[in-house]
């Protein structure tokens, strides 16, 4: 008689039903405890969830003016559609909107393009620089027969991506070089980076932005006048990278001893060890660690609406103060939020992604 | 012959990695200190060309503005220096009220994140992944509009429990009315906390001696219910409440919470909250599987299980990542600036737009979140070296 393994034919001739009712008695009412649990867990969320979403849907108001709106009791989803464009490009001239929307499709484009870790090269990093640049084209226009458009009308999503993107282009090397200056060799170059990453770190990035707004005009000789985006842009590459640095530091802590020893057996320099041995594992390990900093530093973004720049929370509040359309605050949220939201889980998935691949995969 | 030897002497030098590293460091220096100088003389003469006093001489001259929220007596006619310590005031309550439900939180969630329940562990996750993915200004301003525009006005203010009053002007509840035995109840339970530490250290003292072991219990209960208790008897019991009541244009008597206080509160307290919630249940999967099975094996309950033998241990996986969390709380309450509640930064940038000394109120910012940040590091390290495993020839 031939073993032949089945599977459990009693389970796959439960009807949908029961299978249903097996799953609720086994996650939901396994012990009193948990069945009492679960019965206000359920009262709370129809409690809660309902007036939500009777404000938020079926309430809602879609058609016609803040005079309908005040008159419903739901959410105000006509001021949305009215200032969808406001908050998306600030005051971004309304004949050139294209060119805006044409930044943040190559982006997200890229984006799509370098999810593969097996296009990761030298080649995409130079794809991303060009970004950059045609980004700094499309918005500033001047060439080629577009249309000027001056920094201080840059606002909404696109003023917020380049803040985050170019932070942490630029962020990213200089974290690496910060950190090999705190765990390398010479004292003089350990103390400086070391004093620089911790009152960076010891200080909030509000105080960093005040000094970008306040103190690099005074800074600068007279004549010089650096736009403001650029100042914070530069204030918020100076704060990223000290908190780069410590996640770099966290990989070359974690690289195994034994490979330090075995470049410096092998003669190599310093520059030969890091490069080529050292920092193309630490870099790996700490995959996880260094996108959830990214993350951190595109929400960061938005605290430069307090020294008035106009990114997407900025524009979102100065659509708030039209005063055809005062007292729509809450909705106004929900719907940036949502955008914020869709960027940064998107990236923490991914980063959840990256460290199962890297998990499975070894150090290959 | 000889530049042969010039050349040799050369390459030695460059060749030698501790020479070249004198020399690496000597650019360095002089580079800091050249960038340095540039911009000192730069800030001097532009400073000169602004008529900009500078010096921290105008903390002692009048401030002029009111300040909403202040824990100690403060006037317009005060001086900086004062409003600026209502300011630091401000920001240390809120840092140790917030980091105190912060850590509440993220400890409930981070186990209810593992709870064999469905639907609380995903209510959990959700709300973690909401609140980690929108940035923390954004969640201000929206508890803030919620107070401002949902709630109603003063005069429809919503009573969702007796005596407790919800409107655009805050949160309003009741209190117990002043008595001078309430001090002493309090002195006599804060004391109480001190001789529980007390008798707690003396209880482990008598185990290790004597293998006998005592529950605390007894001890905690009577330090810190009973004896506060007699001692609100003995006062005269007073019980009179102090219950909020709209009177004019807002409520009089019991406690006020302003919106800006609220709404910083809930925000910062929220979004905390979710990442300890992760460092929790980060620190209690560290724990391996085998000690909730050898704890099953002895027969503990679950709960006893995760309170006598898995968070003690994952305790030293979590206090260090908790510290930063702490801190960040620290410095992220400095969005208050952005609602309107009148913490160290607000203080610090009316000073400055009033004086006009952009330098020394930045300069101001940064020594107080670094002294800020410097000394709960400190502390925290303190607390994780008492947290760690005692090795031997430690």
């Amino acid at each position: 008689m031939s073993l032949k393994y089945t599977k459990n034919p009693e389970k796959r001739s439960l009807p949908m039903m029961q299978g249903f009712a097996k799953w609720m008695k086994k996650n939901l009412f396994s012990t009193p405890i948990n069945s009492a649990i679960s019965l206000i867990l359920l009262g709370l969320l129809v409690k809660l969830l309902g007036p939500f979403l009777n404000w938020l849907v079926f309430n809602a108001t879609w058609e016609g003016t803040a005079q309908t709106c005040r008159h419903n009791d739901g959410a105000c989803l006509v001021f949305i559609k009215e200032k969808f464009i406001f908050i998306l490009y600030g005051f971004y001239p309304r004949e050139l909107l294209w060119r805006p929307t044409l930044a943040i499709a190559f982006f997200i484009g890229l984006c799509f393009y370098s999810r593969e870790i097996s296009r990761w090269n030298k080649r995409l990093l130079s794809y991303w620089l060009i970004l950059i640049l045609i980004w700094a084209f499309l918005l500033k226009g001047g060439l080629f027969g577009l249309e000027s458009v001056s920094l201080d009308k840059w606002g909404g999503l696109p003023l917020t991506l380049i803040l985050a993107v170019i932070g942490i282009i630029f962020s990213y090397p200089l974290g690496i070089l910060l950190a090999l200056g705190r765990t390398g060799y010479l004292p003089l170059v350990r103390s400086f980076c070391l004093g620089y990453i911790e009152l960076i770190r010891g200080v909030p990035m509000i105080s960093l932005l005040f000094m970008a707004s306040v103190m690099f005009p005074l800074f600068l000789p007279d004549g010089l006048v650096l736009p403001k985006l650029m100042r914070a842009q530069i204030a918020i590459i100076m704060f990223m990278s000290a908190y780069m640095a410590e996640v770099v530091r966290g990989g070359l802590a974690a690289v195994d001893k034994g490979q330090y020893e075995a470049a410096d057996a092998l003669g190599l320099s310093y520059w030969q060890k890091m490069l080529k041995v050292i920092l193309p594992q630490a870099l790996k390990i700490v995959i996880p660690p260094t996108v959830n900093t990214a993350i951190g530093m595109f929400k960061d973004t938005s605290l430069v609406l307090i020294i008035a720049l106009s990114d997407l929370l900025m524009t979102t509040k100065t659509s708030l103060k039209d005063p055809k359309w005062l007292g729509f605050s809450v909705e106004a949220y929900v719907f940036v939020a949502l955008i914020y939201f869709i960027f940064c889980f998107s990236m923490s998935r991914y980063s959840k992604r990256l460290e199962k691949e890297f998990s499975y995969g070894g150090r290959s | 012959m000889e530049k042969i030897s010039q050349k040799a002497s050369w390459g030695q030098f460059w060749y030698d990695p501790k020479k070249r590293g004198y020399l690496f460091q000597f650019i360095l220096f002089i580079t800091v200190i050249g960038i340095g100088s540039f911009l000192v003389s730069n800030t001097q003469q532009n400073l000169a060309r602004q008529n900009i006093a500078s010096g921290f001489d105008f903390l002692g001259q009048e401030a002029g503005f009111e300040i909403s929220e202040s824990s100690i007596d403060y006037w317009a006619d005060d001086s900086y220096q004062r409003a600026l310590l209502v300011g630091i005031l401000n920001t240390i309550k809120i840092a140790l009220v917030g980091n105190f439900f912060a850590i509440i939180l993220g400890v409930f969630v981070g186990i209810f994140r593992l709870s064999p329940n469905w639907l609380l562990n995903k209510i959990s996750e959700t709300y973690i992944e909401v609140v980690r993915n929108i940035p923390l200004l954004l969640q201000l301003f929206f508890w803030y509009a919620v107070f401002t525009e949902i709630f109603p006005d003063v005069k429809e203010s919503l009573n969702p429990l007796p005596g407790v009053f919800v409107s655009q002007r805050g949160l309003f509840f009741p209190i117990f009315k002043e008595h001078f035995i309430w001090k002493w109840v309090w002195i006599t339970f804060f004391t109480g906390i001190i001789c529980t530490f007390g008798s707690s250290y003396f209880l482990k003292k008598k185990w290790e001696k004597t293998g006998q072991s005592w529950s605390l219990l007894p001890f905690a209960s009577i330090f810190l219910l009973i004896l506060p208790f007699l001692v609100w008897i003995f006062g005269g019991a007073p019980h009179q409440l102090d219950i909020p009541e709209l009177g004019g244009f807002n409520f009089s008597g019991g406690m006020t919470l302003t919106p800006e206080f609220v709404a910083l509160m809930l925000g910062l307290v929220l979004y905390t909250g979710a990442f300890n919630a992760e460092i929790v249940r980060a620190g209690i999967q560290s724990v391996s599987h085998g000690q909730w099975e050898a704890s099953q094996a002895l027969g503990l309950s679950r709960w006893q299980t995760l309170r006598l033998v898995v968070l003690p241990q994952s305790l030293r996986v979590i206090i260090p990542p908790m510290t930063s969390q702490v801190l960040n709380l620290i410095k992220n309450s400095s969005l208050a600036v952005g609602i309107g509640y009148p913490d160290f930064v607000a203080v610090a940038n009316t000073t400055m737009n009033q004086t006009g000394q952009a330098i020394e109120a930045v300069v101001l910012i940064m020594a107080v979140y670094l002294f800020f940040s410097l000394s709960t590091s400190f502390l925290m390290n303190y607390y994780n070296r008492s947290q760690q495993l005692k090795e031997r020839g430690a």
